[in-house]
């Protein structure tokens, strides 16, 4: 067991290590904030969606030869978010049918753009780093570090100033336009808080299991609390707490950080259904 | 002045109308009964009045110092909120949106969330998660809720959906004094006759034909005496 800490210790010393558990604890901690509200509002899957956007957007950059992604992704990322809700609403195509449409499309226009224009010799490798982001969350950059920070920082504290009116929002649409809510305004800043955390987040887990990130605290809190607000802290607690040891794992082990983390939320929402059996949760 | 008046209102969702140059007035202390044909499209009529959704034609005009915002509002339940983990003062709380200033609940806010809940008798259940209620007790956290927001005015869409006899009997003696008592206007959706004929004051019937006046004039009208002979059920 020593040695275990005696090779913790020793990675910790290393700053791409700390750089790695300080944006994935962030990232956690916003992606569970609106992971309640999204599960509620039956919207798991926006996530999902929007990542293979954030997919198809990042092979574009990288095509483009952009030296910072980001820029492009972020912004790629909110227009379509904005789109998804504001289809959504549109009777026609219904809002899982949208969200399908979007993310298959935008996942296979990044395959096919990494493919053409290869950027480097190993192509399933990149698509698998950017799938699974297997490595990226280890290769920071201090200027990549800093804007997750600040990103984070700020998703978190709109998400504690609005707090009061996305829960009413959640809650019930048409009593908090009636009482003079803007509603859409909220849903489209809530869409545009999404984008962001997806793009924060596919550094730490990759496109694919960013969903994961987002719903599975949320839906872990759920089994025990019955209150919005104990639901909301307690998600977003079992988020870093399953986002640190899965960092820790991943580096000791060896194993992809990516899929240790959701590993750890899988085992996380196992022990809350036993916990909410004997709390008396539903 | 009346508190909403409603003049020439056509209505309808997707380009379809449903309903053609409506006229009625709301005055303060009314307790006004919608009552009609399923798909007639009551819910419409009662959102288009909250300004959830735009009349295809006419005016919808608030005077006597009410504003849109001061209108307490108890929506049918949706699918979402009866597996919400929310404690009932959370939601209760959340009917303070309006007056709401700043970014959180202030002290009177809070007093005015507790009021509400004793008001409803719920107080014992204040600490409890919403979709542990009975639907009877939901129904009271919402108009408890919706009182927060109301000055003057509440607005119920089928208040006593899906409750049993006791339950509805207790439900339309809270709304009852609400309006009594406190002298709040109550404007609501019903599908059952026989109670809007026992509270209303007024009576709107909206679908084919159109009726609007007190609930005297209604039950000695043609319209009426045919729609209560039915029971109500000619939906």
């Amino acid at each position: 067991m020593s040695a275990v800490f005696a090779k913790l210790a020793l990675y910790l010393t290393y700053p791409f290590v700390r750089y790695a558990l300080i944006v994935g604890v962030l990232i956690a901690l916003c992606s569970s904030l609106l992971g309640v509200t999204l599960v509620l509002k039956r919207f798991s899957f926006i996530g999902d969606g929007l990542s293979h956007v954030a997919f198809g957007a990042m092979a574009a950059a990288s095509v483009l030869g952009l030296t910072s992604e980001m820029p492009l992704v972020l912004t790629v990322t909110v227009i379509c978010a904005v789109l998804i809700l504001r289809v959504g609403q549109n009777a026609k195509i219904k809002g899982d049918a949208s969200i399908a449409m979007i993310s298959v499309g935008a996942l296979a226009l990044g395959y096919m753009l990494m493919n053409i224009f290869p950027t480097s010799g190993n192509v399933s490798g990149d698509v698998c780093t950017t799938l699974f982001g297997s490595t990226s969350i280890l290769t920071l950059t201090p200027k990549k570090v800093r804007l997750c920070v600040v990103l984070s920082l700020t998703v978190t504290a709109v998400f504690i100033l609005f707090y009061n009116r996305i829960f009413a929002v959640t809650f019930d649409e048409g009593f908090a336009t009636a009482s003079g809510t803007n509603v859409k305004m909220y849903n489209l800043m809530i869409a545009v808080i999404i984008a962001v955390i997806i793009v924060l987040a596919m550094n730490l887990v990759g496109s694919l299991l960013i969903s994961a990130l987002v719903i599975f605290p949320a839906v872990s809190a759920m089994r025990m609390f019955r209150s919005f607000k104990s639901v909301t802290i307690c998600s977003a607690v079992i988020s870093v707490v399953c986002a640190f040891l899965g960092i820790i794992v991943s580096i000791i082990e060896g194993t992809p950080v990516g899929s240790t983390i959701v590993m750890v939320n899988v085992a996380a929402f196992a022990a809350s259904c036993i916990a909410g059996r004997y709390l008396g949760g539903v | 002045m009346a508190l909403i008046t409603c003049a020439g209102l056509s209505l309808g969702y997707e380009g379809r109308e449903i309903i053609k140059d409506l006229n009625f007035t709301v005055s303060g202390g009314d307790y006004l009964c919608i009552v009609g044909e399923n798909g007639s499209g009551k819910t419409t009529l009662m959102k288009t009045v909250l300004g959830l959704i735009p009349p295809m034609a006419g005016s919808v005009v608030m005077g006597d110092g009410l504003k849109a915002g001061e209108i307490g509002y108890l929506p049918q339940q949706t699918q979402v909120q009866r597996d919400f983990p929310a404690s009932v003062r959370e939601i209760v709380l959340s009917g303070c949106q309006s007056r709401q200033k700043g970014f959180f609940y202030k002290a009177d806010d809070r007093a005015l969330a507790d009021r509400n809940i004793e008001r409803m008798g719920i107080k014992d259940l204040r600490d409890r998660c919403y979709r542990e209620l009975s639907g009877g007790q939901q129904q009271r956290v919402l108009l408890a809720r919706a009182l927060c927001a109301a000055g003057k005015m509440i607005v119920l869409d089928e208040p006593v959906a899906g409750l049993d006899p006791r339950v509805t009997a207790e439900m339309y003696r809270l709304i009852e004094d609400l309006n009594k008592k406190d002298g709040i206007t109550v404007m609501m959706i019903s599908h059952d006759i026989g109670a809007a004929l026992r509270y209303a004051s007024h009576i709107l019937h909206i679908g084919r034909r159109v009726f609007f006046g007190t609930k005297e004039d209604y039950m000695s009208s043609v319209i009426g005496r045919e729609f209560i002979s039915q029971g109500g059920e000619d939906r």
